[in-house]
């Protein structure tokens, strides 16, 4: 009854673009799995969102493949396995895949050419295991969320146990251009992926999924719901093809009408969001008790000579996956790390490839956005298209005229960086890029704050110990002057009574 | 006789007032200018001076009469300029705030010679060591005040910037905007 009134309720999708998508020529050819194995490895102690692992091998040692080298510490932590066989070489400060390329700890691994496995462990029925021990072993396993987020996923799954969430969606989106390792997986690996998902729900004692892959992919839609006919359970639904789809709120709002409030997690609404290739290393970790070791990465853009979905050990150089790749250095007028929206830019090609490393693209000049800065021509386009509901050209506004609480104010925290805004700009403003520098110029003055607040602590602590100190001595003082008087006192009377 | 009246009545007009301004010392005790205490937390504390007034608390309370620009501390930058035109409805100009630059002290370890001088004046802290012991820094309590290297007999403390590392790393502001080409 209450259908008619469809109207009235808010619209499941909010702003977002519809860039070119430039998936083809990756999208239509299998996933390659023939790269030859590189000489050395360099792998970052921390690939994931929390604490860095902490490393438990020495330099000289020989490891196979899998064997654990560091281990998670604190909470919120992954630990990272050898990505193949051979020996360690150096544990030091190497460039991190990063648009800074500062330095970052790293294992260096030399190869010895064999890739040998460590015995792994034989596992029966894992749904007689408790879900507890699912999560367990996803955590031991090293498995972060691959989308690109990092997050720890044992972490994601102990939060939906503990909030008793209904629904688990998996991110099969893939919104992104140029992307198409998730395309890719879902169409040749449709059996493991769900059955990475029925592993899901079991460890987070959940009896429902739904896996959205938006309408652009549908070979690997028909590939999936195939996989999935036996599993009521799980559930295979298209959504529309939009950037940003993938964002969590936007899946959550698209798929079950529910809106995440400002500063909420999604377990604490019942949902808990796992990407498709995520899903897949649960299976590979609780089937075959194979940790996180190798990701499929898509290289593309308009200067890879053979773009294609690869699987890549871990630690990988770039260089070496562009050499593979057939990469034409003097076309690259930018390497980008992720997708061409959200993607870092990188200075060079000497960094690893780590979990998070989606999509490598070596972009060419024409592909790029111009960077002329015009003046603001009133369009607002930028709050049609914004998905979180902001208003991007006034925070712009505000952080240029370098008044960043006024920024805050209108919603700079709700930004996600997805960059809609600065590519619809027909001015080409660089209005992203203002709310990433404003970003961290909020953050390094909170962090000021605070410092400013420990630092007025220690010098009341000083003060106090000085005062301290001062009364100290001044009771010695005094205790001193008292003695010597007693003690003249005492030679008075001993005179007195001599004489 | 009439000198003892004088001494009398004097000692007497001086009891009385005494008296009453005791009385009023107590009673009719202004309260400080809870403004100005506001203030006085929003900045620095560090007592550094740079401003032109003995310390923070008398900038704070130039701040509070009006007499001096909300953008008179330099280790605050523009951050603490506009906390407190914010909290004074102010007026702001930031165009010729500098924003500070970060600088930690470090002990060269070649020339230190475990003289106790800088940690005796560091107004936090933030220097550990012994006498005839070579002398270190904590970084992350450092204030960069420099009164340590005023004391330092063998000038092996010296400020260096902070180095720029993963955690502290941040996104530059867009070029345009820095240069000022674009109005907004």
């Amino acid at each position: 009854m209450l259908n008619g009134l469809g109207w009235l309720k808010p619209p499941r999708i909010r702003g977002g673009v519809h860039a070119e998508e430039r998936k083809a020529n990756t999208a239509t050819q299998a996933i390659v799995s023939n790269f030859p194995l590189p000489k050395k490895l360099y792998i970052p102690l921390q690939q994931h969102v929390g604490k860095p692992a902490e490393p438990l091998i020495r330099v000289g040692e020989t490891v196979l493949k899998g064997q654990l080298l560091a281990y998670s510490q604190g909470m919120i932590s992954a630990p990272v396995h050898a990505p193949s066989s051979g020996t360690i070489v150096d544990v030091n400060d190497y460039p991190a895949p990063h648009p800074s390329a500062l330095p970052i700890r790293m294992i260096v691994l030399e190869t010895d050419g064999k890739d040998q496995w460590l015995e792994l462990p034989e596992i029966g029925d894992p749904f007689q295991l408790s879900p507890e021990n699912i999560s367990l072993r996803v955590g031991a396993a090293g498995i972060v969320g691959l989308g690109g987020a990092t997050f720890p996923t044992a972490v994601k799954l102990n939060m939906g146990r503990e909030n008793h969430i209904d629904t688990l969606i998996i991110n099969g989106a893939e919104c992104e251009p140029y992307l198409s390792c998730d395309d890719r997986q879902m169409q040749e690996r449709s059996e493991q992926i769900i059955d990475g998902v029925r592993l899901m729900l079991h460890g987070m004692e959940t009896h429902h999924a739904v896996v959205a892959i938006e309408d652009n992919k549908t070979n690997a839609f028909y590939a999936m719901a195939a996989a999935a006919r036996h599993f009521p359970a799980i559930k295979v639904m298209q959504i529309p093809t939009r950037y940003p789809m993938g964002w969590d709120r936007q899946l959550i709002r698209y798929v079950t009408g529910r809106e995440v409030p400002v500063g909420c997690r999604s377990s604490e609404i019942g949902v808990t969001i796992h990407n498709v290739g995520t899903a897949f290393a649960t299976h590979k970790a609780i089937r075959h008790g194979q940790p996180l070791v190798s990701r499929v990465i898509t290289v593309s853009g308009g200067a890879v000579g053979k773009p294609m979905n690869v699987e890549v050990p871990l630690g990988t150089l770039i260089a070496e996956l562009f050499a593979f790749c057939g990469v034409d250095s003097t076309q690259t007028a930018r390497i980008v790390m992720g997708g061409p929206m959200m993607g870092d830019s990188l200075p060079h090609t000497g960094l690893p490839t780590v979990k998070a490393t989606s999509g490598v693209l070596a972009l060419t000049q024409a592909e790029l956005k111009s960077t002329d800065e015009q003046p603001c021509i009133r369009c607002a386009s930028c709050l049609t298209v914004c998905p979180a509901g902001l208003r991007p050209v006034d925070m712009a506004n505000h952080i240029k005229a370098n008044q960043l609480d006024a920024a805050v104010d209108i919603g700079l925290k709700d930004c996600i960086s997805c960059g809609c805004c600065s590519y619809i700009c027909p001015s080409n403003i660089p209005l992203v890029q203002y709310f990433k520098y404003a970003s961290g110029e909020v953050a390094a003055r909170q962090q000021a704050q605070h410092k400013s607040e420990q630092t007025k602590k220690l010098m009341a602590a000083r003060q106090m110990r000085l005062e301290r100190i001062a009364q100290q001595q001044l009771e010695e003082e005094q205790a001193r002057i008292a003695a010597k008087k007693e003690r003249e006192r005492l030679q008075a009377e001993q005179e007195t009574a001599a004489s | 006789m009439y000198v003892l009246y004088a001494i009398i009545s004097l000692t007497g007009l001086g009891l009385l007032l005494g008296l009453l301004l005791g009385v009023a010392g107590k009673y009719l005790k202004v309260e400080s200018n809870p403004v100005v205490d506001e203030i006085e937390a929003l900045m620095p504390g560090s007592q550094c001076g740079q401003c032109g007034f003995p310390g923070c608390r008398p900038a704070a309370e130039a701040l509070a009469e009006g007499t001096a620009p909300a953008t008179l501390c330099p280790p605050g930058g523009s951050a603490l300029a506009e906390q407190i035109a914010a909290l004074l409805g102010m007026e702001l100009d930031l165009k010729d705030v500098q924003e500070p630059e970060a600088l930690v002290a470090r002990v060269s370890e070649s020339t230190c010679t475990g003289c106790t001088r800088c940690f005796k004046v560091c107004p936090t802290d933030a220097i550990v060591g012994a006498p005839k012991q070579i002398h270190a820094v904590v970084a992350d309590a450092c204030i960069a005040c420099k009164r340590c290297v005023e004391v330092c007999p063998t000038e092996c403390l010296q400020m260096h910037p902070i180095e720029v590392t993963l955690r502290n790393w941040r996104w530059a502001k867009p070029r345009a905007a820095v240069l000022g080409e674009l109005p907004c």
